[in-house]
């Protein structure tokens, strides 16, 4: 508001020197090393040469494990993805029709968990998904299935317990989007002859849309970055790219490897939020601004 | 009772002139309002007269001192917001103590100090409330009272009264006008209520673009503004277009369709088309017979206190007001005639907003 | 009223807010009822209840001393990232200046950047460093990842204010600094405050990045229980999360006191 005059103008880079400080030597450098470790050689024996090669890239690009790896990684995190659009939208729609009362406790419960450690959410559904876990249990004893169903390590259970460590965030996204929307707009469509189902495809849904998307880039972005689940509930048989990345690093100690694979990873979730948010821009910013 | 003059004061946005080259002189006592449309320039100014906008160009000076450069704080300048700016985790003591205790007044004194600001505005009693246990007069006053504490040499208002019900700030208006006299304090209001600025100023400055268009006392700016902005933006007014035909030493003849006006111009008027304004209740409704113009009334509009005409006549559409004295008005398709005083047909002289 | 219809959940939507709320909640209620369990190994269900897995924490020194390392860390890393975050959100807010937009994409970036990558880029750094096992570097870069939520948090505080109140503290006569002091930051400081809980909450309950960085002597409680629990099968894992769950339960109260839960989850100004 208040314009810069000679004395001022220096003032907010004073303000953000602290913090540029702390960003320049922790996350610049710290990245910038690792973008240079992925272009070094690894050898067995003599560990890292500091010779240039980008055989690490080339490695990660034509391997078709690789290519499979990131696959996995990216079709896990689109399940996800899609699974929490499905659950969340009709989700936030019963929250917003709550009483306010009600409203505020469901919230605390659906979004608390946010706050609580994805060790102890994961090791939850560890127990819940065992051989002879409740789940299984149950579904024995209603005859549902014949034998215990595997689901630790295996993708669909990985994909369970993603779900549910990142509902919250699709379920606030969401929610924004429907704040903004102007509660009367339904009832007019309703007033105008529309069905609950067609307000909700032609009027509601449509409005809902910037929240959905917005809040899937999220969980996309997070599902793919997610280490610590698929690594308890998928070992060793669901490898991902964050697992591999960490196998790398610390099992197979080839850090120049590691390192070209996670600054792949660091560009493809870049390159898909860039890529997205693009579109929604584009796609939405005439009607939504 | 401090004199106050801005010289060439200018504030540039990028590229976009917010204030351009303004000069003001303001005396010692008086009650000066900046009265323009929204994005004028009114608060902009105020900015930088209380010093938290630095000019582009020129120089802001309290009793000849050149404060220009001086920080807001040592300014002694009392400034209220459209907002009021009320302290929202200070008490109301705090708050109107506040400028008090920059200044290292002690305790008692202090005390007594926000005792006598609030009693003149007259708040005694709520000290201990916090603003959002206030209505909006009562914050608007505890604004106010704040800045009376420090006896600043200028008081500076914003749009002070803008959140207030009509009701309110009528009373405002009055209570305001009468502790300013009694306090004998420099003040520069601004505002876009032409009303607020013609009740409480001693002389109005209209803005428009960054400038100022028009400067002098309320009755001057209304009866007799030079500028076509004023005429426009004041009140309500009819615009003529025609053409000189003769101009003898400022004594014109201007020729309306068929119509030829006796006006006064000024004697050096070049061109001959010219712009004539005329206020709705200058103009009066007369029989017929016998008069100059006429005009036939196409919509008659009830507002009260008084009668509004349109009327389509021999020298284009024209509104005219009518005081409602009880009489049975002209009825909506009659012809009437049209009358003025010869000196209520006006032209604008000054260069400032033409157009 | 026929509005009221329109406006009710029906009962398939309660249904279905049911066995999602019961989803959700399933494998906090499940940690808490296998603690009590009395078995040798994770399990449920069980037979005998009882407390020894809460006694087993008391004689384990490893999670002892990984939680009252998390707790340190916690604090002086939210501490630090307020104290830079602060000042920096005040830059952002209030002063229009060239590449304003680059630091504010800049200082968020910890955000989009995977944890992974960041340990990954950490453990390379600090082995260069020689930091390796250095708390004082692990504080470092905790603030650094948890500095977003300082910023946005103090951002919408500040963005929501009007600068008048400043403005007329110092046409009072406040300095620049006693108008900050007295009235910004008391009127920022719900934002702050609720910004520090969340970003003390955030850095207690990092792994993904710690785990690269944690060594013996830096070892967090998140990263040793995750150690147990994908490598051993430690029932005292479930009495640590249930102690962790009830931590955060009353953390939660806490953070809704003093801001609102509703704005540090939704970012509602
Ligand atoms: N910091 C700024 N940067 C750019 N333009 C500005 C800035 N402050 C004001 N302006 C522009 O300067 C012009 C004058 O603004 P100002 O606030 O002085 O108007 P005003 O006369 O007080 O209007 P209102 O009656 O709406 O309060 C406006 O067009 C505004 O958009
Ligand atoms: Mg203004």
């Amino acid at each position: 508001m208040v314009d810069a005059s000679p004395r001022q103008r220096s003032t907010p880079w004073l303000l953000s020197l602290p913090s540029l400080l702390l960003f320049v030597g922790l996350l610049a450098v710290p990245m910038a090393l690792t973008a240079v470790l992925s272009f070094h050689v690894f050898e067995g024996m003599r560990g890292i040469q500091t010779a240039f090669t980008l055989s690490n890239y080339i490695e990660v690009l034509t391997d078709g494990y690789y290519y499979e790896l990131f696959l996995r990684t990216g079709l896990m995190s689109l399940g996800v993805t899609v699974i929490c659009i499905l659950v969340g939208v009709p989700e936030t729609l019963i929250l917003a029709k709550m009483r306010p009362a009600l409203q505020g406790t469901f919230f605390v419960v659906i979004l608390g968990p946010l706050l609580i450690s994805v060790v102890v959410r994961t090791l939850g559904w560890q127990i819940l998904l065992g051989r002879q876990g409740p789940v299984n249990s149950a579904l024995l004893s209603l005859g549902i299935v014949e034998e215990p169903v595997r689901f630790l390590y295996s993708m669909v259970g990985v994909v369970i317990v993603l779900t549910h460590v990142l509902l919250p965030f699709m379920i606030v996204a969401i929610w924004s989007a429907l704040q903004k929307l102007d509660g009367q707009v339904a009832h007019a469509a309703r007033s105008l002859g529309a069905g609950p189902i067609t307000t909700f495809w032609r009027v509601v849904l449509p409005q809902l849309m910037p929240g959905i998307l917005s809040g899937a880039i999220i969980v996309f972005t997070l599902a793919a970055s997610a280490f610590a689940t698929p690594a308890i509930i998928g070992g060793r048989r669901v490898k991902v790219v964050t697992t591999a990345i960490y196998d790398e690093f610390l099992t197979s100690l080839n850090w120049p490897l590691g390192a070209a694979i996670a600054i792949m990873l660091l560009i493809a979730i870049v390159a898909v939020v860039l890529g997205s948010n693009r579109l929604v821009e584009r796609r939405f910013k005439q009607v939504f601004s | 009772m401090s004199t106050m003059s801005l010289r060439g004061l200018s504030k540039t946005f990028g590229n976009f002139q917010a204030v351009n080259n303004l000069d003001l002189n303001v005396e010692g006592g008086e009650f000066l309002s900046l009265l323009g449309p929204s994005g004028c320039g009114k608060t902009t100014t105020l900015q930088m007269v209380a010093g938290f906008v630095p000019p582009t160009s020129g120089t802001v000076l309290v009793e000849g001192e050149d404060v220009t450069h001086v920080v807001p704080e040592k300014r002694d300048m009392g400034i209220v917001f459209q907002s009021y700016a009320l302290f929202p985790h200070m008490t109301i003591a705090q708050n109107v103590g506040f400028g008090l205790e920059m200044r290292k007044m002690k305790r008692q004194a202090l005390k007594e100090r926000v005792d006598e600001a609030l009693a003149m505005v007259r708040l005694s009693g709520l000290e201990d409330r916090y603003p959002n246990q206030l209505s909006g007069g009562q914050r608007q006053r505890v604004a106010i009272a704040r800045v009376l504490a420090i006896r600043p040499r200028v008081l500076l208002l914003d749009e002070p009264m803008s959140n207030l019900d009509a009701k309110l700030r009528g009373d405002m208006h009055v209570e305001l006008r009468a502790l300013q006299r009694r306090l004998g304090i420099t003040t520069i209001l601004v505002t876009h209520d032409q009303v607020e600025a013609m009740t409480m100023s001693d002389r109005i400055a209209v803005m428009t673009g960054g400038k100022i268009a028009e400067l002098g006392t309320p009755q001057q700016v209304y009866d007799k503004p030079v500028s076509e902005f004023a005429y426009r933006f004041l009140g309500q007014t009819n615009e003529i277009t025609g053409e000189i035909t003769s101009n003898d030493a400022g004594s014109a003849k201007v020729q309306v369709g068929s119509i030829s006006l006796p006006v006064k111009v000024s004697e050096s008027h070049q061109g001959t088309s010219i712009k004539l304004f005329v206020r709705p209740e200058r103009l009066r409704i007369g029989a017929a017979d016998g008069s100059a113009v006429k005009g036939k009334i196409l919509t008659r509009l009830f507002l009260g206190g008084i009668w509004f005409y349109d009327i389509d006549s021999d020298i284009g559409p024209l509104r005219i007001s009518a005081p409602n004295l009880g009489m049975s008005p002209a009825e909506e398709g009659e012809t009437v005639g049209i009358e003025w005083n010869s000196g209520d047909m006006q032209v604008a002289t000054s260069e400032l907003a033409n157009g | 009223m026929s509005n009221k219809r329109i406006d009710q959940n029906g009962p398939v939507a309660l249904t279905f807010h049911v066995l999602l709320t019961a989803f959700i909640l399933a494998p906090l209620v499940i940690v808490i009822v296998a603690s009590f369990s009395d078995k040798d190994y994770v399990s449920m269900p069980f037979d005998g209840a009882s407390l020894r897995w809460y006694r087993e924490i008391l004689e384990t020194p490893e999670l002892i001393q990984a939680f009252w390392l998390s707790i340190r860390l916690a604090l002086t890393s939210a501490t630090l990232a307020a104290a830079v975050a602060v000042p920096a959100a005040l830059a952002i807010a209030r002063h229009r200046f060239a590449g304003r937009d680059a630091i504010t994409a800049f200082l968020m970036s910890p955000m989009m950047i995977p944890h992974v990558v960041l340990g990954v880029a950490f453990l390379r750094f600090f082995s260069i460093m020689g930091w390796t096992g250095s708390f004082f570097a692990l504080v470092l870069v905790h603030a650094l990842i948890v500095v977003p939520f300082s910023l946005r948090l103090t951002l919408a505080a500040v963005i929501g204010l009007e600068r008048d109140a400043e403005h007329a503290a110092r046409s009072l006569g406040a300095s620049r600094f006693v108008a900050f002091r007295r009235i910004l930051l008391p009127l920022i400081m719900p934002g702050v405050a609720g910004g520090w809980v969340l970003c003390f909450i955030q850095s207690f309950d990092e792994v993904t990045m710690t785990i690269f960085v944690a060594t013996p002597g830096t070892t967090t409680l998140p990263v040793a229980l995750y150690h147990r629990i994908a490598f051993l099968s430690d029932p005292v894992t479930t009495s640590v999360s249930a102690v962790m769950i009830v931590g955060t339960v009353l953390f939660m109260f806490a953070l809704d006191r003093i801001v609102g839960l509703d704005k540090v989850l939704i970012g509602k100004k």
